[in-house]
């Protein structure tokens, strides 16, 4: 079976990340880096293992739109209006890893195939990502009236897009821990730490589940099995102890230590995303197929 | 020389004391003594903030809105000001508390990440605010990067930069070193915010002022988070005594302080042990109650949990570390025993 092709925009710390993970796939082909500053590091290196490179950014499909099938964007929410637009009307799979949330949000062991269909595919964020599974599990126990949660990670990891829109990342993480957690109301906080060497990214996921509904040994049984759905596609994910119960409330700590391909092992926050990423990606490239015969 | 204005935070920072179970009538009592005692501003919100209100932070038994709300109502003279951290609470926050009457916003960050606060502090310009950079745990940087991201923070719009003693960490020749540093290096005011952890916070909030710092934080009955801040009354007299004009009546703020301010505290302000250790490891001063907690549950020392904390150079706002690090400390407890 020959591979789908896949192209990038961006080539910031997502997409360098993305252009390390794509090239180890056995179902995608990356041919396309599409950049704005043809001398950034991420760009040249593109360069150098041979993708086609394009320092006008999502424009340069518009006259080569063979050269890819799905396309990851790993700009900014802003940029991705634009870039979901030429990606729609050339008929091209749009998977965003910005906060900009147009299409639906996936998180891949939780809701990946209800929306294999969509053309748009937000993938919310890396705090998302690595809290939403856990929320998701304890609602198939215990319905979950309050979900929050806080993402620690290390300031080096933290790119300038995701610091100039901090908003965006607890809004869309909010909302995803309520539309795909399933949580009545959510909430996220998120903490950039400087500390040297940097920090392992963690994640604290505070939940109050109904009352009376409360089953510590499912909980712990269903959080245990989502775990290792995750570590599926991030092996460094991981329960920093067992789930803490006290009254109506559940919390659960969670490391999640990177693969260490583009930034070190301490960038778990990047890891999960671009992982997460990739996993949407197969799952569409083994059923784009049957789209296309149409 | 600028007029020195006096910002009481015993309403935001004294929330962390209270466990945020401020009430309404509780706001609208203080608020009333700090406004009949013309003191310029008053912060109002949850201590860590709009949007604080949270299973991390702890929950507010009443909605800050509505003490924003209250505060207003009772202040004709005092401007109300709100805290906002990036990463905690949003613009959406913000505006809500604009709406609501609040006049000046204070966007905190630690102080090596002053880049979040960018949409902030231009959104609150915008809405017409007046506006500081908040940068938090200044003991933990050096002088060249609290000058760096002060000017970050200058070049937002903020109309005045604080270096703030989260911790209560800092020592007099270190307040004197970074303010000024501050002060040649900015044309917007500077500010300074202290912790009493180390019984430090009236002599480094002196050193400020003679370094050039013209907004000071205090609060009332030393009630804030921690040992409490610059103890509004008392720096009240001590700056009359010096012939620096506040503009604050003494005698009305030592009335509220004593007659309304202490019969609501949980206990009264001393520099117990924890808070010590928080100024002498240098960690967050909200920690405080949350460690004490932590200890219990695990049967271990609380001074313990602060001194790991500061080694791992815990930020603010980073409470989750707190029952991690205990449960962590119970078990080596477990294997040595």
């Amino acid at each position: 079976m020959s591979k789908v092709k896949v192209g990038i925009i961006g080539s910031g710390n997502i997409g360098s990340d993305l252009m390390v993970k794509l090239r180890k796939s056995e179902t995608l082909e990356l041919t396309t880096m599409m950049g704005i500053d043809a001398t950034s590091r991420g760009m040249q290196h593109a360069k150098e293992i041979g993708l086609t490179v394009f320092d006008n950014g999502v424009d340069g499909l518009l006259d080569n739109p063979e050269l890819v099938d799905i396309i990851f964007d790993a700009t900014s929410a802003k940029a991705h209006l634009h870039n979901a637009e030429i990606a729609k009307k050339l008929g091209k799979k749009m998977l965003d890893l910005t906060p900009a949330a147009i299409g639906p949000s996936v998180v891949p062991p939780v809701n990946i195939e209800e929306h294999l269909d969509a053309g748009n595919i937000n993938m919310i964020t890396c705090g998302g990502q690595a809290t939403i599974p856990i929320i998701h599990a304890i609602n198939e126990v215990a319905p979950v009236e309050y979900g929050e949660i806080v993402a620690t990670i290390s300031s080096k990891s933290a790119g300038p897009g995701t610091r100039a829109n901090i908003d965006e990342f607890t809004e869309t993480t909010a909302k995803g821990i309520e539309e795909v957690g399933g949580a009545k109301r959510g909430k996220a906080i998120i903490i950039l730490n400087p500390a040297e060497p940097p920090i392992m990214m963690r994640d604290t996921v505070y939940a109050i589940v109904e009352e009376g509904s409360m089953a510590e040994e499912k909980i712990t049984a269903s959080v245990r099995k989502m775990v290792a759905k995750v570590q599926e596609y991030v092996p460094g994910y991981k329960l920093r102890t067992e789930p803490i119960f006290d009254g109506n409330h559940v919390t659960v700590f969670i490391e999640v230590e990177g693969a260490g391909h583009y930034l070190p092992k301490y960038a778990g926050n990047l890891d999960i995303m671009t992982s997460a990423a990739v996993k949407v990606a197969e799952e569409l490239a083994t059923s784009l197929p049957k789209v296309a015969v149409n | 020389m600028t007029q020195l204005k006096i910002t009481e935070v015993a309403l935001r920072d004294g929330s962390h004391a209270m466990s945020h179970q401020y009430t309404v009538e509780q706001v609208r009592n203080i608020t009333k003594g700090l406004n009949a005692a013309r003191v310029p501003y008053i912060e109002v919100a949850h201590g860590d903030g709009l949007g604080g209100s949270t299973i991390q932070y702890g929950l507010s038994k009443t909605d800050e809105l509505k003490l924003i709300e209250a505060a207003v109502e009772e202040a004709d003279f005092s401007k109300i000001a709100v805290l906002l951290l990036p990463g905690i609470g949003t613009i959406q926050d913000l505006k809500e508390a604009h709406r609501i009457g609040a006049k000046m916003v204070r966007v905190a960050t630690h102080v090596t990440e002053a880049d979040v606060a960018k949409q902030h502090l231009e959104t609150a310009k915008n809405l017409g605010m007046e506006t500081v950079g908040f940068l938090m745990m200044s003991h933990m940087a050096p002088v060249d990067k609290l000058v760096e991201q002060a000017k970050l923070m200058e070049s937002y719009g903020a109309d005045t930069v604080y270096a703030v003693d989260s911790a209560g960490a800092m020592l007099p020749y270190e307040v004197s070193e970074k303010i000024k540093a501050l002060r040649d290096a900015l044309t917007v005011n500077i500010g300074y915010h202290a912790h009493n952890n180390l019984g430090l916070a009236i002599g480094n909030t002196l050193a400020a002022i003679e370094h050039g710092a013209t907004r000071i934080d205090g609060s009332v009955r030393a009630l804030g988070a921690g040992a409490g801040n610059a103890q509004t009354e008392v720096l009240v007299a001590v700056l009359e005594k010096m012939e620096v004009e506040t503009g604050i009546d003494l005698y009305k703020m030592m009335d509220l302080a004593e007659e309304v301010v202490a019969p609501i505290m949980q206990t009264t302000q001393e520099i117990t042990k924890d808070s010590l250790t928080l100024g002498y490891a240098g960690v967050y001063s909200s920690f405080r109650l949350h460690a004490e907690r932590a200890a219990k549950k695990f049967n271990i020392d609380s001074r313990d949990i602060l001194i790991e904390l500061g080694k791992r150079e815990i930020v603010g706002g980073q409470e989750d570390m707190i029952v991690d690090v205990a449960a962590e400390l119970a078990q080596k407890n477990q294997v040595t025993v």
